[in-house]
């Protein structure tokens, strides 16, 4: 049980790190790369060490070219290895799109089952850390969008490790995108050693009956300050981190809608087409009945990331944009 | 053996400079098949060249006929490109090496072990076709242009990871040059020192864009020089020339000295699929002058010329050409239809609910 194991307090990169060594400890075909991922550890320091540890062979840099890096993995991943590559911001995998949507999740289907991509794609996303231009993108959308790629966005680094764990060890291709606001800014216990998480499931983080919050990734921290502001005039509001975008767990999202009655959807990336419109929409196929309320989103404008700090605040939902949604919700 | 190659100084080559390979273009026949300068094959292996080679073009002719029939999907002929692609898979093993073909390379696929109902089966875009049998190491045909470069250097980079001594072979179309996933999987290739063949058959035309519209460089193995890497230019419908040139350029991989770019000069006789009309675009005084350098009549003049074929070897050739398609033919017709519900499977391991739900309906059972 991971609940008896010892723990340490680590933050969301060194949950990462921790996770990618235990994965390259245990499975020798495994192997970690992209660019500033071997000898400098990565920009964010996620594979700090590793290349050390394990030498050139099992991590290593490569050429500075986003398709080249996820068409050698798929090559890779087709040739018997478990590839994990490093995208070094969310917002940088648009050149590999090609490789990624002609490819990545087609290629068991179009060689039926001769051929897998057994490969896990990490990328830092999102905002709120006051980055340049095209380093706060949240892609997840385009990404759900791909048939036979599933996609998961830790909140936590306990979270993170085991659900890294899992998508590593997943026979199918695995988009891992990691909050950059989340990976110094939280610090949590997280159990040692090898463990797992189960992919495609949600959790109920914090229980409500007032109205429930739909959200993942940066915007988990987000929602439990709305919810807390909340709780304060009495309010509770039930808090659904997805975690796992592909494959979907509607279950636990209807459940939550037929509990509270009233549903709120948050996420960073733009409003229109966003994950959050898949959510919404299938709440509204299957759960509508259960609605008191119509279903309201929180999310980025339809309009790029601003990259200017002082209104990038603006940009990105928070607590107040939240509050004014459930306000909405609870006043209809 | 003189490398075709003419790599002098590997230390150089270690350090990613290497010097402009050779531009000329690698002949063993003249345009008659009369041999220019000493064999390097064995005689058991013209004769195995050969066969290969009217198998292919055997197919060639039955696929496009079955396209006619309604039969076959839209096919992409290689009519005159036979010995470009059978050179090349005839030095590769098909259950240690790997091919990642593009959609023109049914030849080198059919040489390199794809049984031919599979072939059939492939172009009549039924399932049944897409995946190689176990012992094959043949990725399903590309349909976008390039991708399979940077795949192509991860499976042979993976070889080496792996401890094997396996290479892979990828081939592309001249037009497919102008992509950025031709370049950055050559790059790719070359910093890991990849046990990968890079096969470009330039056939002159990307659909109806020819050649020097789509590049300004003479000679497309000259951007080997950009990788450091070598390039040799052969003439690709010669099957020694470009036999010899592959087996080099495999055996180097295998040693570990990394890949080659390989240019095979040749011509698309056909259309570009059998949807094509060529006539918007080119007059065929080309393909007249191309079909006197024909492969196979090159190679089948070579063996007389050495005194190795004859009209009744021929005769026999082609009786058994036709049983063996005949029999594979009846195979791919007993292929049954492919179920809808099967579009729902093969996506992921396991279905997940999405594709749950989709089978059973398409099943009637939701």
């Amino acid at each position: 049980m991971i609940a008896e194991r010892q723990t340490r307090v680590l933050n969301n990169v060194q949950a990462i790190n921790e996770a990618l060594d235990l994965a390259l400890e245990r499975d020798p075909r495994v192997v970690v790369f992209g660019e500033d991922v071997g000898t400098m550890g990565g920009v964010f320091r996620a594979s700090d060490g590793l290349q050390q540890k394990y030498g050139e062979q099992r991590v290593f840099d490569t050429p500075l070219a986003e398709s080249g890096i996820v068409g050698f993995g798929i090559g890779l991943a087709m040739a018997g290895l478990r590839p994990v590559a490093e995208i070094q911001f969310a917002g940088f995998l648009y050149p590999a799109l090609d490789q990624i949507l002609s490819h990545l999740g087609r290629m068991r289907h179009r060689t039926r089952g001769r051929f897998s991509i057994p490969m896990v794609i990490r990328a830092p996303y999102g905002g709120g850390v006051k980055t340049p231009e095209q380093h706060a993108d949240s892609p997840e959308a385009i990404l759900a969008h791909v048939p036979g790629v599933k996609v998961v966005i830790p909140s936590s680094p306990e979270r993170a490790k085991g659900l890294l764990l899992a998508a590593i060890e997943d026979p199918d291709p695995v988009f891992f995108l990691e909050a950059i606001k989340l990976y110094r800014g939280v610090k949590a216990e997280v159990p040692e050693g090898y463990y797992t998480l189960p992919l495609g499931r949600a959790r109920v983080v914090r229980e409500g009956d007032a109205a429930s919050l739909f959200c993942y990734g940066g915007m988990v921290e987000v929602c439990q300050k709305a919810a807390e502001v909340a709780a304060r005039e009495g309010v509770e509001l039930e808090i659904v981190d997805l975690e796992t975008l592909v494959p979907l767990d509607t279950e636990t999202i209807f459940a939550s809608v037929q509990k509270t009655g009233r549903a709120v959807v948050v996420y960073e990336a733009m409003r229109t087409g966003g994950f959050g419109a898949e959510v919404a929409a299938r709440i509204a196929e299957e759960a509508l009945d259960y609605l008191q309320a119509p279903i309201v989103r929180v999310a980025g404008w339809d309009a790029p990331y601003p990259p200017f700090s002082a209104v990038e605040n603006y940009y990105r939902p928070d607590a107040k944009r939240v509050l004014e949604a459930v306000r909405k919700v609870l006043t209809h | 053996m003189h490398s075709q190659f003419r790599i002098t100084n590997k230390a150089h080559m270690a350090r990613g400079w290497a010097k402009l390979s050779n531009v000329d273009t690698v002949q063993y026949l003249d345009d008659q098949g009369k041999p220019l300068r000493e064999i390097p094959l064995s005689n058991e292996e013209l004769l195995k060249g050969y066969r290969a080679l009217r198998r292919a073009r055997y197919f060639d002719e039955r696929a496009v006929l079955l396209q006619r029939q309604g039969r076959l999907g839209v096919y992409p002929p290689f009519r005159g490109q036979e010995a470009a692609q059978v050179g090349v898979a005839l030095c590769l093993k098909a259950d240690h090496d790997w091919l990642l073909p593009s959609y023109r390379e049914s030849a080198a696929a059919l040489t390199f072990g794809m049984p031919i109902h599979k072939l059939i089966l492939s172009w009549r875009a039924d399932p049944a076709g897409w995946g190689a049998p176990p012992d094959v190491n043949m990725v399903q045909f590309y349909i976008p242009i390039a991708t399979q470069i940077p795949q192509a250097a991860g499976v042979a980079h993976a070889q080496r990871l792996l401890g094997k001594d396996a290479v892979a072979a990828v081939f592309i179309g001249d037009g497919g040059t102008s992509e950025g996933d031709f370049h950055e999987g050559l790059n790719f290739a070359s910093v890991f020192e990849a046990p990968l063949l890079v096969v470009v058959q330039n056939n002159g035309w990307a659909i109806s864009v020819p050649t020097h519209k789509q590049m300004k460089v003479k000679r497309i193995a000259q951007r080997a020089q950009g990788y450091g890497i070598p390039g040799v230019v052969v003439d690709g419908n010669d099957l020694v020339a470009v036999w010899s040139v592959a087996k080099e350029a495999v055996e180097r991989a295998r040693r570990g000295e990394g890949p080659t770019l390989i240019e095979a000069l040749t011509y698309r006789i056909a259309p570009h699929t059998t949807s094509d009309d060529p006539s918007r675009y080119r007059s065929e005084e080309a393909t007249r002058e191309w079909e006197k350098r024909d492969p196979i009549l090159r190679m089948r003049n070579c063996l007389v010329h050495l005194g190795l074929w004859g009209e009744e070897a021929e005769a026999q050739l082609t009786e058994a050409l036709e049983r063996e398609f005949e029999a594979e033919l009846a195979l791919a017709d007993q292929a049954r239809e492919p179920k809808p519900w099967e579009i729902v499977e093969q996506v992921y391991a396991e279905m997940q609910r999405d594709q749950k739900a989709a089978w059973s309906y398409l099943r009637g059972e939701a």
